[in-house]
């Protein structure tokens, strides 16, 4: 396993680029209602063995942002980089080295697998067109090592297969099977689990977590689901989004835990609690239900006709800015930024 | 008893099942089928050049000659027995020729977009715009077409533009599915990508239209031989029609035959090979076999 080479994060000298680093990215898509800023300003990074989860509500831009790291978009502003080298300015060594370096894993797994190819067909495809295998003999070992790698046992029952004959877990474990095929350092997971059932699922995410562990994977990965980002995030960071623009970023659990941001804090509220007498605690307190328009976001800070601690004045005129709050927390927000100045104060 | 023991028989959805589940698809298959053994067996059995027989021109249906004979005492039926080869060989080729290039083109048009599909697009609209005729009409008047080699590439490189665009169509929606964005980030390569990922994923739509350019090769030979635009060189159904046309065989009625029976010939050909698309259609989408 040529992988087993960046196992660990601990030796990196400070100097060593990050894996992917997003500068200052934006992504403004054209349309005909108006331009939609889909993702504005957004810096991110992540390293080898790191973890990034990214958080938000659907169309807060978690999937755009995932897929300007991974090349599959370009972004209208602002630089993509891997290992310290802009993906535009790439020659085709280099570009190679990324295409194949950094892997997605798509969301729906139905769409992600080709219909007309067998599992070991879809397997086989990059090993032989890399050179990782030289012959069919030495693909089939291959793609059986894979296979097992996500549980898929045994294998030689699941290599023949066509993707109409797996259930939607095993399409899945398939389809990571396949980003893992030539040895990424750098795995982006779109909502990788929230088509499987739950029991499945934490047998992915536990496959996923071994491959950060062992082989010192990088992994971007997006969720809605804030139990899942603190399981799989342990360790690492989560970005909290909302209509485009990171607005908390932090270690997973103290995110989780201790939020600051009034959105992070009002997603927390929102996951349903099993016990009947905690419902009351679940109101978030938010002030709108209405998610604005990203054609027609509203002036200041983007979340102020909902939040709910919003100030008139400054909240509704001026646009805050990512600052630090503390030693590991980044946070867009007037009033926490104030708490936080307070604090250091007294 | 073996028919009392439940056999497996055929899967209810194997692809023989749907093969054979429509009962017009399998008319069609048999009808294909027969002219194409007979096309193939007939030059075995017979001599491919009929002999002529001066004492016996226009005769009527006799027991010697069961479709009479033509102008020059030739027998219709045996004219007409070895008469398809020409006709099968060349709307085979031709539509395999339309069908290779339509399907190269349409895909890596689909696929590359940009400047490539632009000039594409405009060579589609120019070679759509030739009169194929007239075309036809003008090259027949420089070169002898009498190889039939020669006629089928140029029936197959004439006719594939609207192919072309349908195929492309298709890649277009096809390639913006998630497993080609799969095989992008692994980086698989444009040709792989496109002819082992995206376009064996058009294999039924592929041979459907196939078959339909067969029907539409053969109408554009047998019309070139009709309009004598190609040496009347052999004996084919088309030649034979233009040889009745040109002796008037429709003023006698002892020539109706030899008129007839190329025609009937070109138009059971063709019925059976729309009839048969309708199994391959019951094959490659299996939405319609539900039904």
């Amino acid at each position: 396993m040529s992988g087993l080479d960046v196992a660990t994060t601990d030796d990196v000298s400070p100097a060593v680029p990050p894996l992917i680093a997003l500068r200052n990215v934006s992504q403004v898509f054209h349309t005909k209602r108006g331009d939609v800023p889909a993702v504005q300003d957004v810096s991110l990074s992540v390293g080898a063995g790191d973890v990034l989860c990214l958080v938000g509500e659907s169309g807060c831009g978690k999937t755009t942002t995932a897929r300007m790291a991974a090349g599959l978009a370009t972004p209208t502003a602002g630089a993509v980089e891997f290992e310290g080298v802009d993906l535009g300015a790439m020659d085709s060594a280099q570009r190679r080295r990324f295409r194949t370096s950094v892997q997605y894993v798509h969301q729906d797994p139905y769409a992600s697998l080709n219909p007309i190819r067998s599992v070991f067909g879809t397997l086989s495809a990059p090993l032989k067109r890399h050179g990782l295998a030289k012959n069919k003999a030495a693909a089939w070992e291959q793609a059986k090592e894979l296979l097992e790698r996500v549980d898929l046992t045994p294998a030689e029952n699941f290599l023949p297969k066509f993707p109409h004959q797996l259930s939607g877990g095993q399409r899945q474990r398939v389809a990571v099977a396949r980003s893992l095929s030539l040895n990424p350092r750098l795995m982006i997971a779109d909502e990788a689990t929230s088509m499987l059932d739950v029991s499945i699922r934490v047998g992915v995410l536990r496959t996923l977590t071994n491959l950060r562990t062992e082989l010192g994977v990088g992994f971007v990965f997006i969720t809605h689901d804030l139990a899942i980002a603190r399981y799989f995030g342990t360790g690492g960071k989560i970005a909290v989004m909302y209509l485009g623009r990171v607005v908390e970023y932090g270690d997973a659990h103290e995110v989780i835990d201790n939020p600051k941001h009034p959105y992070t804090k009002a997603l927390l509220a929102a996951v349903p609690d099993i016990d009947p007498d905690r419902r009351h605690d679940h109101d978030p307190g938010l002030r709108s239900v209405d998610i604005p328009s990203l054609t027609d976001l509203p002036s200041g800070c983007s979340f102020h006709p909902r939040c709910p601690v919003y100030r008139e004045g400054d909240c509704d005129t001026t646009p805050p800015v990512l600052s630090a709050v503390d030693s590991h927390r980044e946070v867009s927000c007037h009033v926490a930024a104030e708490q936080a100045r307070d604090e250091t104060a007294r | 008893m073996s028919t009392l023991t439940p056999s497996p028989g055929v899967p209810r959805h194997g692809i023989l099942y749907r093969l054979t589940r429509n009962k017009v698809g399998v008319a069609g298959f048999i009808i294909v089928g027969a002219i194409v053994v007979m096309t193939v067996v007939a030059p075995l059995l017979l001599s491919t050049t009929v002999p002529s027989d001066a004492q016996n021109t226009w005769s009527g249906p006799s027991t010697e000659h069961w479709l009479g004979t033509d102008n020059t005492g030739k027998d219709v039926l045996h004219q007409m027995l070895v008469g398809g080869g020409t006709v099968l060989f060349v709307g085979l080729v031709a539509a395999g020729i339309t069908t290779v290039i339509a399907v190269v083109l349409g895909s890596l048009a689909a696929y590359l977009r940009g400047p490539i599909d632009t000039f594409l697009l405009q060579v589609t609209d120019i070679v759509m715009t030739i009169p194929q005729i007239v075309l036809l009409a003008v090259l027949g008047a420089f070169f002898q077409l009498t190889s039939p080699t020669v006629l089928a590439v140029l029936i197959g490189c004439l006719s594939w533009p609207i192919l072309m665009r349908s195929i492309r169509a298709q890649v277009l929606s096809l390639k913006e599915r998630e497993f080609v964005e799969a095989a992008k980030l692994l980086d698989l390569g444009t040709p792989r990508i496109v002819f082992v990922e995206i376009v064996p994923n058009m294999a039924g739509y592929i041979l459907i239209n196939f078959i339909i350019a067969v029907t539409n090769a053969i109408y554009a030979l047998v019309g070139m031989y009709v309009l004598g635009l190609a040496p009347l060189a052999g004996a084919n159904w088309g030649i034979m029609i233009r040889k009745a046309w040109t002796y008037g065989a429709m003023s006698l009625p002892e020539g109706t035959l030899y008129m007839m029976a190329p025609v009937a010939m070109i138009a059971l050909l063709q019925l059976g090979l729309i009839m048969l698309t309708r199994s391959l259609e019951e094959v490659f989408n299996p939405r319609l076999a539900e039904g």
